[in-house]
């Protein structure tokens, strides 16, 4: 069996000290296969917001490891750090995150202008993404004109931009109806599918999390269920 | 993330909230705008001094004279009795003070003193009047210019010190009474001086006008008409007629050079060589270092309230830009997510404090030029009509470039406190924040 892209070992975070101890992960555990689908299912304070920012390498964990293709990213410090976050990572938010007073097309480019990739190739590869998901006659409006949906696949285009291998999406059907939400879902599931991208799915929707090849099912701070989509159905 | 595109970031972000970037350049513009005005004051007033510098005499002389014995005595003060009379005391010109008229002898004494490299003798010619073509007569003294020094000119040149011909500089005043109809016209026409000698008979001289000069602030010659070498022996030989070589060589002043490459210390040295012979030497920079001073020290006080005002500014800098890390706090922690470092986000805000810098003083210091040129522009036709060749305020490229460099450093050093806290917001925290 090839080395899993995330392996997590023995992880626990805690916030606060003394008597405000808060323990928002005790001792998880599990491998994620490049190109599968993984659903993290919890409640909210469960400690799946935390795990998904210990994945992505925007926190680190209070103890054990967490290996990126067998690498153990503590390891990984300031420049280096960034750019494997800016390389390996797209990120897909609840609340989108765009700048409304910037174009469609500059929201998008922005990870490639991070990386430091010249102008023109940015333009290039931000319409390219945009073409994908439909909204390259968007390009130069302002982010804040966009309808929900809109905005959700300018967000997912510019966690695209950068050809990333996995993409962590937070609720990313949350603030949307349920048939656009549904346009969305089945764009992501598209690009695992077809360009084999790994996704992992931060959320509370059981119908999506249904979607994914794996749910992973946190209960305060423990993996409470870990089961394949074929075992579950 | 690419300098050139972070730049670009900077301007553009700076732009996203316009009436707060705009407020904000206005504060720096009012900092910016009053510094280059009370600098331009500084760089107009001292211009003109050094103008009349040169004016008024070469840098490598000074002016020689013998004061009174009782010169200690100040007039209207000090001791009751009244003076002794001297037969030698000659009237400065200044009610109350003389000096004693130096003779041949003198001057010898003086070029003998260790340091002087040559003296010139200051003639005293009194001539009764000027007159253009049997117009009305004109009271007028006269100077010369020795060599090194220069006067400002409204038309025509100065007068040719090595010439044979009789040539005259008549001042500006002296231009419409004489009854020419302007500057270039009174230029290569005749006037007529007249003078008396001892025996009270009088002679006149004709002399070609050369030039026309302006009235300068602080310039010896004044309201004097100006001789040349040839003019001035001949009126000078005229008045002496009937004196005896002895009573014909009297000098107020002589003028001495010394090294142009003397130091002040050397300078001393000289000074009090001629004392221990009885004389009194002031150079240029004696009289008009007082005045230079006094200036340098006025512009200091004004430039301090416009670095009040800047300052004053640059908390307004502070206050925007953390109002804008505040605003742009999930802007800030997804740019990080996305890896960004935490030194491209501090440069990228210092960059916007910089640009907002840059912005108000290139705006503040082109609007005070164009009002410094016209308050110059309408200070010397009313204001300070009386003192020719003064731009009130003037502007050298060295001073607004160091204006627009030091205000900007100012704003980035304002933006430095804000441009920390966003360097060190923490994505997780920033991403949470609603």
């Amino acid at each position: 069996m090839s080395t899993p892209i995330i392996s997590v070992r023995d992880v626990h975070k805690s916030y606060g000290r003394g008597q405000n101890r808060f323990d928002a992960l005790r001792g998880v555990s599990f491998d994620i296969s490049e190109g599968e689908s993984i659903a993290i299912v919890g409640k909210s304070g469960s400690g799946k917001s935390t795990l998904m920012h210990i994945l992505a390498l925007l926190d680190v964990p209070g103890s054990g490891t967490v290996a990126l293709e067998g690498n153990d990213t503590a390891q990984l410090r300031g420049s280096r750090l960034n750019r494997t976050r800016n390389k390996t990572f797209g990120f897909v938010f609840q609340q989108f995150f765009l700048t409304g007073s910037n174009t469609v097309l500059e929201n998008v480019v922005l990870p490639m202008k991070i990386a430091g990739i010249g102008g023109a190739e940015r333009r290039r590869r931000g319409m390219a993404a945009l073409e994908q998901l439909e909204l390259a006659d968007k390009a130069k409006n302002k982010a804040a004109n966009l309808s929900g949906g809109q905005k959700q696949r300018t967000v997912i285009a510019r966690a695209l931009v950068n050809n990333p291998r996995i993409i962590f999406a937070d609720e990313p059907t949350g603030n949307l109806d349920t048939a656009t939400g549904a346009v969305v879902e089945d764009i992501l599931f598209g690009l695992n599918r077809e360009h084999g991208i790994t996704l992992i799915v931060v959320t509370h929707d059981e119908d999506l999390a249904a979607r994914c090849d794996r749910r992973i099912l946190i209960r305060d701070g423990r993996i409470v269920e870990d089961s394949r989509a074929e075992v579950a159905a | 993330m690419r300098t050139t595109a972070l730049i670009g970031s900077a301007v553009s972000n700076t732009f996203r909230s316009k009436t707060r970037t705009i407020l904000t350049i206005l504060a720096i513009f009012v900092g910016a705008f009053t510094l280059t005005l009370t600098s331009g004051l500084g760089t107009g007033i001292n211009a003109y001094l050094a103008d009349t510098v040169s004016g008024v005499g070469a840098s490598d002389a000074m002016t020689v004279t013998k004061p009174s014995e009782d010169a200690a005595t100040l007039p209207g003060a000090g001791s009751d009795e009244p003076a002794e009379y001297d037969a030698n005391a000659v009237d400065t010109g200044i009610p109350g003070q003389s000096v004693t008229a130096m003779t041949s002898d003198d001057i010898d004494t003086v070029e003998g003193v260790d340091g002087v490299l040559r003296v010139d003798a200051q003639r005293t010619i009194t001539p009764d009047y000027v007159q253009f073509d049997d117009g009305t007569p004109y009271t007028a003294t006269v100077g010369s210019l020795v060599p090194g020094q220069t006067t400002v000119l409204a038309a025509g040149a100065e007068p040719d010190a090595d010439a044979s011909e009789l040539q005259v500089a008549i001042p500006v005043a002296y231009v419409e009474p004489l009854g020419f109809s302007s500057d270039d016209d009174a230029v290569g026409q005749t006037v007529t001086l007249a003078i008396t000698d001892a025996e009270r008979t009088q002679h006149t001289v004709e002399a070609t006008v050369v030039g026309v000069t302006e009235e300068a602030l602080a310039s010896p010659t004044g309201q004097s008409i100006l001789t040349n070498e040839a003019l001035g022996d001949a009126l000078f030989d005229l008045q002496s007629t009937g004196l005896t070589a002895e009573q014909a060589d009297r000098y107020t002043s002589a003028t001495v050079w010394f090294d142009p490459a003397a130091t002040d210390d050397e300078i001393q040295v000289l000074k009090d060589n001629l004392a221990d012979e009885g004389f009194t030497g002031t150079t240029i920079a004696d009289q008009l270092g007082i005045v230079t001073t006094v200036i340098d020290g006025i512009v200091l006080v004004l430039n301090a309230f416009a670095i009040i005002a800047l300052l004053a500014a640059s908390f307004g800098i502070v206050n925007t830009l953390y109002m804008s890390v505040q605003e742009r706090t999930r802007e800030i922690g997804l740019m990080k997510a996305m890896g960004m470092g935490s030194g491209r986000v501090f440069t990228l805000f210092s960059l916007e404090a910089a640009f907002l810098g840059l912005l108000g003083s290139a705006i503040g210091v082109g609007i005070a030029m164009v009002a410094g040129s016209g308050i110059s522009a309408a200070a010397a036709d009313t204001l300070l009509a009386d003192l020719p060749g003064l731009t009130l305020i003037a502007f050298d490229p060295v001073s607004v470039a160091a204006i627009i460099l030091l205000v900007t450093g100012i704003a980035f050093l304002a933006g430095t406190f804000p441009a920390v806290r966003a360097a060190r917001a923490d994505p997780v925290e920033s991403l949470r924040y609603e």
